[in-house]
């Protein structure tokens, strides 16, 4: 339990600086912010009343103390378009981003596993220069160029799938393939690196030597010390398909917190922008600080200084 | 090291400086050619308003490596000079400056570039400067680590000894060491700005139309996907052979090198 507290001191100063630097976004747009929120032919009186709202017009310390007070209250402002409540546009948006993300890990896990092991039982014959041709290529396609290529081979020339959108259970296929094939090459080279190098381990040796199956040498005893730095790899890993999901669910119109980040940013409705950047950024801590968490856990020789 | 690495970057590197002497023209609107189809005329076809796309592909390619050195160029030397005094020094500065890369890795990915290039308004002036921002954090971070663990070095101690200043000592003694882990980082670091200055004019935050970019191409050419797949293909393929390229160039120099990343 102590250690547990201790971990989560840890992270405050990080989570401190995540909504200092976001609180300042909205003071980095050049010239007058609620000028460019509003355009050119808002009137002076709805500029006002908005700069009142936003609390533009107290000295800064006081605007981040209010900012702070009410995101602890739940209270992320308002969009300046529509008025809905942010913390609603998030509650609706944030399963969908969910969703699409934990499938997308699912997928390049069923991938990047499998193909990492064969490439490593395989070690520079056919199928390990298959798979590292294959990881190096999917590592060179950002989401916006592998996710239309998906779409025209899967939806267009082979019509199996919905092009985009969301109606149809169908829908997620595309975006988390597309989503999860980076992190799936990750993983074909951590498990292959990984596991080549537990192959040449004594206790591997030991394993043959006692005349085991070499199904049960791979498998139950070199597979196990393999997937260690793998499991912290998918943590890290975790964290950044929400960043990645930014683009996808823009390319498939999958209405998720991503999609929502672009579409407010085209739409200048700031305080929403922030809140998105706010949501992901805060999730991508809470998921690393827990994948240390897990792993100091799991393997005894790491401590926390 | 795989000689292709090194001519597929150059490729591009000579076709985007010498674009502007070729006389095309691609902001040049040609409405009986929309949606073209590749032929002898257009060898990659032309876009939805009928301009040539490999003229677009060459001016796009410009952008894009503009961005990238410059952004490299500017990040790698501040973000350097940030982690070599960090570290060589340490204290106070020090902390504060682990701090602020702590805050500034807390956001994943492209996301604080985004979101810095969506406060400070499109524009390739605003996107070098958002990308500005976010690229010093690993220059910093690699140097720090490296600047703290030859500070202990004899032959540092020794120039320390025979009195050399600091910034003596730092230049010729510490610098030349991180030379080859630096080249390392930089390149690798090319190639994810080619992605991210992509990834930024994807969503419409990078250089505005008529002028040329891989990225908004792939977002024109999304919408086109049935009729003209050519566009997607061609902006897409362009770049990956860029980003793949530049990342087996890394690898290699990498393990030419001996430095661990």
């Amino acid at each position: 339990m102590r250690f547990l507290l201790r971990h989560l001191a840890s992270v405050l100063p990080v989570v401190f600086g995540v909504l200092l630097l976001t609180f300042l976004l909205l003071h980095m747009v050049p010239g007058d912010p609620v000028e460019v929120m509003l355009g050119e032919s808002a009137t002076a009186a709805d500029r006002d009343r908005l700069r009142a709202e936003l609390g533009l017009n107290q000295p800064l310390p006081i605007q981040f103390a209010d900012y702070l007070g009410r995101l602890a209250q739940g209270d992320f402002g308002h969009s300046i378009h529509t008025h809905v409540p942010i913390a609603e546009l998030l509650a609706q948006r944030i399963p969908a981003t969910i969703r699409l993300t934990l499938l997308a890990l699912v997928v390049a896990l069923m991938m990047g596993v499998p193909l990492g092991i064969i490439a490593a039982l395989h070690h520079n014959r056919w199928p390990d220069r298959g798979a590292r041709l294959f990881a190096l290529t999917l590592s060179a396609m950002p989401h916006f160029w592998l996710g239309p290529l998906l779409m025209l081979v899967f939806a267009l020339w082979l019509p199996w799938l919905p092009v985009s959108g969301m109606e149809t259970g169908a829908s997620i296929v595309l975006p988390a393939l597309t989503l999860a094939c980076g992190l799936a090459a990750l993983l074909t080279r951590m498990t292959r690196a990984s596991l080549l190098d537990v192959l040449g381990e004594d206790f591997v040796r030991t394993a043959r030597a006692k005349g085991l199956p070499e199904r049960t040498v791979v498998l139950r005893h070199a597979l196990r010390a393999a997937l260690l730095p793998v499991v912290t790899v998918v943590g890290l890993q975790l964290g950044s398909l929400l960043a990645g999901a930014v683009i996808t669910e823009t390319v498939f119109g999958w209405d998720g917190v991503g999609r929502l980040l672009v579409e407010s940013i085209e739409k200048r409705d700031y305080p929403v922008t922030q809140a998105c950047v706010l949501v992901i950024a805060l999730a991508y801590v809470a998921v690393n600080r827990l994948t240390d968490f897990a792993y100091a856990r799991l393997d005894p020789r790491v401590r926390f200084v | 090291m795989k000689s292709w690495s090194l001519v597929i970057p150059l490729f591009w590197v000579v076709a985007a400086a010498v674009a502007p002497l070729l006389g095309l023209q691609p902001d040049v609107i040609h409405l009986e050619h929309i949606l073209r189809t590749p032929d002898w005329d257009a060898w990659l076809g032309s876009d939805d308003l009928g301009r040539d796309i490999l003229a677009r592909l060459l001016a796009g390619a410009r952008v894009s490596l503009t961005v990238a050195m410059t952004v490299t160029v500017v990040a790698g030397v501040a973000g350097t000079l940030l982690g070599l005094v960090s570290g060589y020094f340490g204290g106070w500065l020090d902390r504060l400056l682990m701090r602020v890369t702590d805050v500034f890795q807390a956001f994943p990915g492209i996301l604080l570039a985004i979101a810095f290039a969506a406060v400070l308004g499109p524009g390739l002036g605003n996107l070098i400067l958002a990308l500005c921002l976010t690229s010093w954090v690993g220059y910093a971070r690699l140097t720090r680590a490296q600047a703290l663990s030859l500070r202990a070095r004899q032959h540092v101690e020794a120039a320390r000894a025979l009195g050399g200043s600091p910034w003596y000592v730092m230049r010729r003694h510490v610098l030349p060491l991180l030379a080859a882990p630096l080249i390392v980082e930089a390149t690798y670091g090319i190639a994810g700005l080619v992605v991210a200055e992509a990834s930024l004019s994807f969503l419409g935050l990078g250089i505005q139309p008529p002028h040329a970019s891989w990225g908004a191409m792939l977002r024109d050419g999304v919408r086109y996907l049935l009729v003209a797949p050519h566009y997607v293909l061609a902006a897409g393929l362009s770049l990956m052979s860029l980003v793949l390229a530049v990342n087996v160039l890394g690898d290699g120099l990498r393990d030419a090198w001996d430095v661990r990343t």
